[in-house]
């Protein structure tokens, strides 16, 4: 089987879940990484690294910056020239909307978010979560060729072999769009909640510190903001610690305590972490769809009642602001650091 | 100007959602409107109000989500259309991509399309996309703030957005019409006045079948072919206990370690 493996990233920063999909693509039988942007030599060479047979590089300067239909125009004439069984992307956003695009063009079906992809003879069987997880559905594709996109951590990600490199092979760019890009905001780091091993998070509770003092220039909604903003660096000090991502429930998001690309479950991102730490979160359905594939849930909460109690596996009821900062003390100790 | 939200109707969140005989089973819970699409609605209001102009929410799916469109004209949408069809039940997203395309063309002269990001039953977050594609308009996603421009006398009216992505906000400008997928960032969706419910419940929503869009079934490329009840895990909460938060972090630290999740 040929693959196409398309490897999503943002100004040479990739989702990791793109080298799991190397990985699945591997197994298969051949894999060519599929790689869009400008000056990507550092990333051609990971992906061979990551075990590509070839790597299929369309650079220009306008594929820079991510605009879905130049992408997807150029993946559509790239499958169509070279016919691969089937194109794997890892799921993320710009993905998605890739992918069905694509599968626009070249008339076929998307097989979205899968937990499992099994090659049976000659025929792909996909295992994909729906319902916010409440169920798993087996699905098929009939189209040619078929494409998939695959859920962060739901694949084991390959061994990378730092020895191997190769040269990267020019395509195409198609670079039509009818879109402007005018600029970004936020030039904060990349925050990747659905690709972290280790995600601490912080709800409502953290701006419950009435112990701090906030300038006396701001209104209440300020204020809380401002208290869990501090709050948050409690949380952000556990997750250094531990190697981990900064997430928050979508009450933390609209109290402006945190930006949005850190909000987990039903309207936010959809996790998948080994170890999944709650602060001050109450363990809301819309919370608890995002974290149902975390291995270990720890909870900490002042009111022994909250149901993030149910989906954990270890709780403290407790003040978050004496246990959190006492436990990434504990890890400081334990893990020397 | 003229707005087309396009919504779902899906079980409520609560709902206990089962197989049953290879078929999805959500007993007696309630039937609301797709909790992404909201903010497809008020994305929609909120350009109608900015713009002056007209919104109609659009959906396709069985008689009973006429009560989705119904949620959509109470909190303000002027019209609702349903397009329904016995040749609709193996829609795939591509599938339902056609349809919308061509129901969207037949309502007519739409200057902005939304979406939700995804819908909460089966999750794909395709369908805006395709839409999109087919109807050969700009599609810009996961749109958190929006702003239509003048585009002059002689061009058409452009609309500049903040796309929320992972990297922060990626401003992004495009003619109309366009197609927008709408996500929470643009503020809360507005509930029902007891004048809209009112309003809602008299409102005549036409329904279309396919030979009134004047298109053949779509045949579906994704199938089926399970339905799996993921086993539950039972989860017993141990409660760490301890003299000092000090003692208690200590516990907790060695259980995780123990865990071998680090
Ligand atoms: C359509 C829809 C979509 C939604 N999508 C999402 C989503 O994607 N993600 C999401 O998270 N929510 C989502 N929600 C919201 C969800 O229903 C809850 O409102 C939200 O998760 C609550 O956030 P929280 O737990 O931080 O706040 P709360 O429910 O207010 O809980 C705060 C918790 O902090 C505890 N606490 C307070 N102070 C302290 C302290 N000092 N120490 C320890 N504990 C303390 C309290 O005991 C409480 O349990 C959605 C809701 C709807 C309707």
């Amino acid at each position: 089987m040929k693959t196409f493996v398309y490897i999503d990233h943002f100004k040479g920063e990739v989702q990791l879940a793109s080298w799991e999909a190397l990985g699945v693509a591997k197994s298969f039988g051949s894999a060519s990484a599929v790689i869009f942007g400008s000056g990507l030599d550092a990333l051609v060479k990971t992906a061979f690294e990551f075990g590509a047979d070839e790597v299929l590089v369309a650079d220009d300067p306008s594929l820079v910056d991510y605009r879905v239909e130049a992408f997807a125009s150029t993946i559509s004439a790239l499958a169509s020239s070279r016919t691969p069984d089937l194109i794997l992307f890892p799921t993320t956003a710009r993905t998605r909307e890739l992918a069905a695009m694509s599968a626009m063009d070249l008339n076929t079906g998307v097989l979205v978010d899968l937990t499992d992809l099994l090659l049976n003879g000659d025929k792909l069987v996909a295992t994909r979560p729906i319902y916010e997880g409440k169920l798993n559905e087996t699905v098929v594709c009939s189209g040619k060729p078929v494409i998939a996109t695959l859920r962060a951590r739901a694949f084991p990600r390959p061994a990378q072999d730092k020895s191997k490199s190769g040269t990267a092979t020019k395509v195409e760019a198609k670079t039509d769009s009818p879109a402007t890009v005018e600029g970004y905001e936020v030039a904060e780091a990349a925050v990747s909640v659905a690709d972290a091993g280790i995600i601490v998070s912080g709800g409502r509770g953290m701006s419950n510190n009435p112990s701090l003092t906030p300038p006396a220039s701001m209104d209440e909604k300020q204020a809380e903001a401002w208290r869990a903003q501090q709050g948050f660096k409690l949380i952000d000090e556990l997750a250094t610690v531990l190697g981990g991502a900064v997430g928050a429930s979508r009450a933390a998001v609209d109290g402006g305590y945190i930006p949005y690309a850190h909000q987990v479950g039903q309207t936010g991102k959809v996790v998948a972490p080994d170890l999944y730490i709650a602060c001050g979160i109450s363990g809301a359905i819309q919370h608890i769809v995002g974290i149902r594939s975390a291995k270990l849930v720890i909870a900490i909460n002042k009111d022994a009642e909250a149901p993030i109690f149910k989906v954990a596996r270890y709780g403290v009821v407790g003040d978050l602001f004496q246990i959190v900062p006492a436990l990434t003390a504990a890890f400081k100790k334990k893990l020397g650091k | 100007m003229k707005i087309i939200a396009c919504i779902k109707q899906v079980p409520d969140s609560e709902a206990k959602v089962k197989a049953e005989g290879g078929q999805v089973s959500w007993g007696e819970s309630p039937l609301v409107i797709n909790p992404f699409d909201e903010y497809a609605v008020e994305g929609a209001l909120q350009l109608k109000e900015a713009n002056s102009g007209t919104v109609t929410a659009l959906c396709i799916g069985p008689e009973s989500a006429k009560e989705a469109l119904k949620h959509a004209l109470a909190v303000g949408a002027d019209e609702a259309v349903l397009v329904s069809d016995a040749a609709l039940n193996a829609l795939d997203t591509q599938g339902a991509a056609r349809v919308l395309a061509a129901a969207i063309n037949k309502i007519g002269s739409a200057d902005i399309v939304t979406f939700g990001r995804q819908t909460l039953d089966d999750g794909s977050g395709l369908t805006a996309a395709q839409t999109a594609r087919v109807l050969g308009w700009p599609m810009l996603g996961l749109v958190g703030h929006m702003q239509v421009e003048d585009g002059g006398a002689s061009s058409p009216k452009g609309i500049k957005v903040h796309r929320v992505i992972e990297e922060g906000r990626q401003i992004v400008s495009a003619k109309l019409p366009a197609v927008l997928s709408i996500v929470q960032s643009i503020g809360e969706p507005r509930y029902p006045s007891f004048m809209g419910i009112r309003k809602a419940s008299k409102a005549n929503i036409p329904i279309w079948s396919l030979s009134d869009l004047g298109i053949p079934a779509p045949t579906a490329f994704v199938t089926r072919t399970e339905l799996i009840t993921p086993p539950s895990r039972e989860i017993v909460c141990e409660i760490i206990q301890g003299d000092s938060p000090e003692r208690i972090a200590e516990t907790l630290a060695d259980k995780i370690l123990a865990e071998k999740v680090l």
